[in-house]
């Protein structure tokens, strides 16, 4: 039986008749994948609903599954605090500039080690795999980026986390499996360089991989607030995730925020500060939800099942 | 004279090899272009703080830096093993480690199983977007998430319970008992959906004919679970063990410390989250004792990663390396 056909008896599993047991046991398949499921969406739902409803339906507990009250009053005073779009330039400005300093590194790096020929290829190899069994340790690399002056500087954020050994893996494994070795050979017979190899042969045929390991650093940055909080000092460098973590952890809506609303704003903050929290939830994680969908295409079987067997 | 004869071939031999590897070496220099700053990288920020573990067995000379400082012996680790926090954090590390791996090592596998016997594609590949979803959500999100959602007044715990037995439940985000769980599970509901992704990627190489073969023999789809699909991940599983048993003295501290209270801190300090205090945020940072307790940690995850990966090499033909 091909794969094809396989697919389009999965694909109408009315014309199959089961058996008694094979019954029973799609049932309770099916109602354990629905209850996990539900117990994943749930909570996102819970905070989206939450967001688009008001103050007060929020702080009563009436929302269930969709918004009460409906308002979109929480999203323009999220909009209004400052330090959100100072949060949002520099998140963006790490991202961006981070995962192109990883691509850069990281494709550069797995390109040299796929090559089978090339020598001392195995120590150099080597010397990547065992940064990811032992480490120098939280103070060494602290004491490391204060000498090189990168303390309370972008830099700290972006250059430090070059290469991780994981994606580099996928890469170089991506490369070895994906573009034969015969095709490198045959190149160079042309008179291809190993520089044009790699910008007009290798790159080109390997988006998939690229795709992939560009969401992984991106939500990477995205999403990490240790380094920030390790290594920024002015409020004015901190990412997204850094106020997230005074609002949400810490409780803090800081006194700018206060100070453009009036007395009884203020007053209704206890009620409002619970809503606001959703929405700066949702503000927050959206974009980065996004980007998924977009590569979902490329993570294909090729590119996972490298990233186990390197 | 035989030695020296022996020695003078091996010599031209190597000398010949020698050659030949430097023409090797010179017909790749493209190739070690490409390494070049990947290399430096590494040596620069992995390789180099390695050597700051000297810290751990010195005092701490603010003009001398690191390499200056004088050297102690090993009164650092003497200090940690005889301190009443050596027992708490130790204990907190591997406890929580352990449970992790009990509940979450399984789940993603019975999952797989689960959505490699479903039968509507397109519906599979809606469930797999949603439960994939949180594993995107930032730490800092999804700790808030769950203070919001568990808040035992106005957080959908809450007012769930409030609406079924008409009062309030007790809180269970300031209790020190409660850390544990709510660390272990939240972390089980991010990552159980893409943990799945890579028994999927083996369920999904299995050969057809196999599952064909043992319909046709009247093998029902729970018997096939049993004897095709759980087999052919087995591999996979048991390279996924290794690597977790390996950290089982690792806990990230990122989400620990967003976790943390004064009221369960003595269930939530862990090794990590205690040489970040002891080292960067006490009034008086503690260089060298918080990169003792480091390398501590360290040495002990190097000899857990490779005794298990022995074992594994021995009781099996599976291994990281």
């Amino acid at each position: 039986m091909t794969a094809r056909t396989e697919k389009k008896m999965l694909a109408a599993p009315t014309k199959v008749k089961l058996s008694t047991s094979d019954r029973i046991y799609y049932t309770i398949v099916y109602t354990l994948i629905f209850f996990l499921t539900v117990i994943v969406i749930y909570p996102l739902i819970f905070v989206l609903s939450s967001s688009f409803s008001s103050g007060q339906a929020v702080t009563n507990g009436r929302v269930v599954l969709f918004p009460v009250e409906p308002s979109v009053m929480s999203y323009q005073k999220v909009f209004e605090y400052r330090v959100v779009w100072t949060g949002y330039r520099n998140t963006l400005m790490y991202t961006v500039a981070g995962t192109l300093w990883n691509i850069a590194m990281t494709v550069c790096a797995a390109y040299a080690l796929s090559r089978p020929t090339l020598p001392g290829r195995g120590w150099l190899t080597f010397l990547f795999a065992f940064t990811t069994l032992f480490s120098g340790g939280l103070i060494p690399s602290f004491l490391l980026i204060r000498d090189l002056n990168m303390y309370n500087t972008p830099w700290a954020l972006i250059v430090p986390g070059a290469i991780s050994v994981y994606n580099m893996v996928i890469t170089r494994t991506f490369f070895q499996n994906t573009i034969p070795h015969e095709l490198n050979e045959a190149a160079v017979v042309d008179g291809c360089s190993d520089f044009r190899f790699f910008f007009a042969i290798l790159l080109p045929l390997s988006k998939a991989v690229l795709a992939v390991i560009t969401l992984y650093y991106a939500v990477g940055h995205w999403n990490s607030y240790f380094p920030a909080m390790l290594y920024l000092n002015s409020r004015s460098l901190w990412p997204l995730q850094l106020f997230l973590r005074e609002i949400l952890i810490q409780n803090q809506f800081s006194t700018e925020m206060l100070s453009t609303m009036t007395d009884e704003e203020i007053l209704r903050l206890q009620g409002m500060s619970d809503l606001l929290k959703f929405a700066f939830i949702v503000v927050a994680t959206v974009p980065i939800l996004f980007v998924y969908p977009f590569i979902q295409k490329y993570f294909t079987k090729g590119v996972m099942i490298g990233s186990l067997k390197g | 004279m035989n030695n020296i004869a022996a020695a003078t071939r091996s010599y031209t031999i190597r000398s010949s090899a020698g050659r030949k590897l430097g023409r090797r070496i010179l017909r790749h220099w493209q190739i070690y272009i490409f390494l070049l700053l990947p290399v430096a990288y590494l040596l620069l920020f992995h390789y180099y703080p390695m050597t700051g573990v000297q810290l751990a067995f010195k005092v701490f000379d603010y003009k001398k830096g690191i390499w200056g400082s004088p050297w102690i012996g090993f009164d650092n680790f003497v200090k940690f093993f005889h301190s009443h926090m050596f027992r708490r954090v130790v204990l907190n590390t591997i406890s929580i480690s352990f449970y992790s791996i009990f509940a979450g090592f399984p789940i993603p596998i019975l999952f797989a199983l689960l959505l490699n016997s479903f039968r509507h594609e397109r519906i599979k590949r809606a469930i797999q977007t949603i439960t994939y979803m949180p594993h995107f959500i930032s730490v800092v999100v999804l700790v808030g998430l769950l203070f919001q959602v568990l808040n035992s007044r106005s957080g959908l715990y809450g007012s769930l319970v409030n609406t079924i037995t008409g009062t309030y439940p007790k809180d269970i985000l300031g209790k020190a008992s409660g850390f544990i769980h709510l660390f272990v599970w939240s972390g089980i509901w991010q990552q159980f959906g893409w943990g799945s992704i890579i028994y999927l990627a083996a369920l999904s190489s299995v050969s057809p004919e196999l599952h064909e073969a043992a319909t046709i023999d009247g093998a029902s789809r729970f018997q096939r679970v049993i004897h095709i699909d759980i087999p052919s991940i087995l591999p996979t599983a048991v390279i996924m063990l290794i690597l977790r048993t390996g950290s089982i003295m690792t806990i990230g501290y990122e989400k620990v410390l967003l976790m943390q209270n004064t009221l369960n801190l003595a269930k939530s300090e862990v090794i990590s989250t205690y040489v970040y205090k002891v080292g960067l945020t006490a009034s008086i940072p503690d260089y060298p004792y918080a990169t003792a307790i480091g390398l501590f940690n360290s040495v002990i995850n190097l000899i857990l990663i490779s005794t298990v990966n022995a074992i594994a090499k021995r009781a099996g033909d599976t291994s990281l390396w």
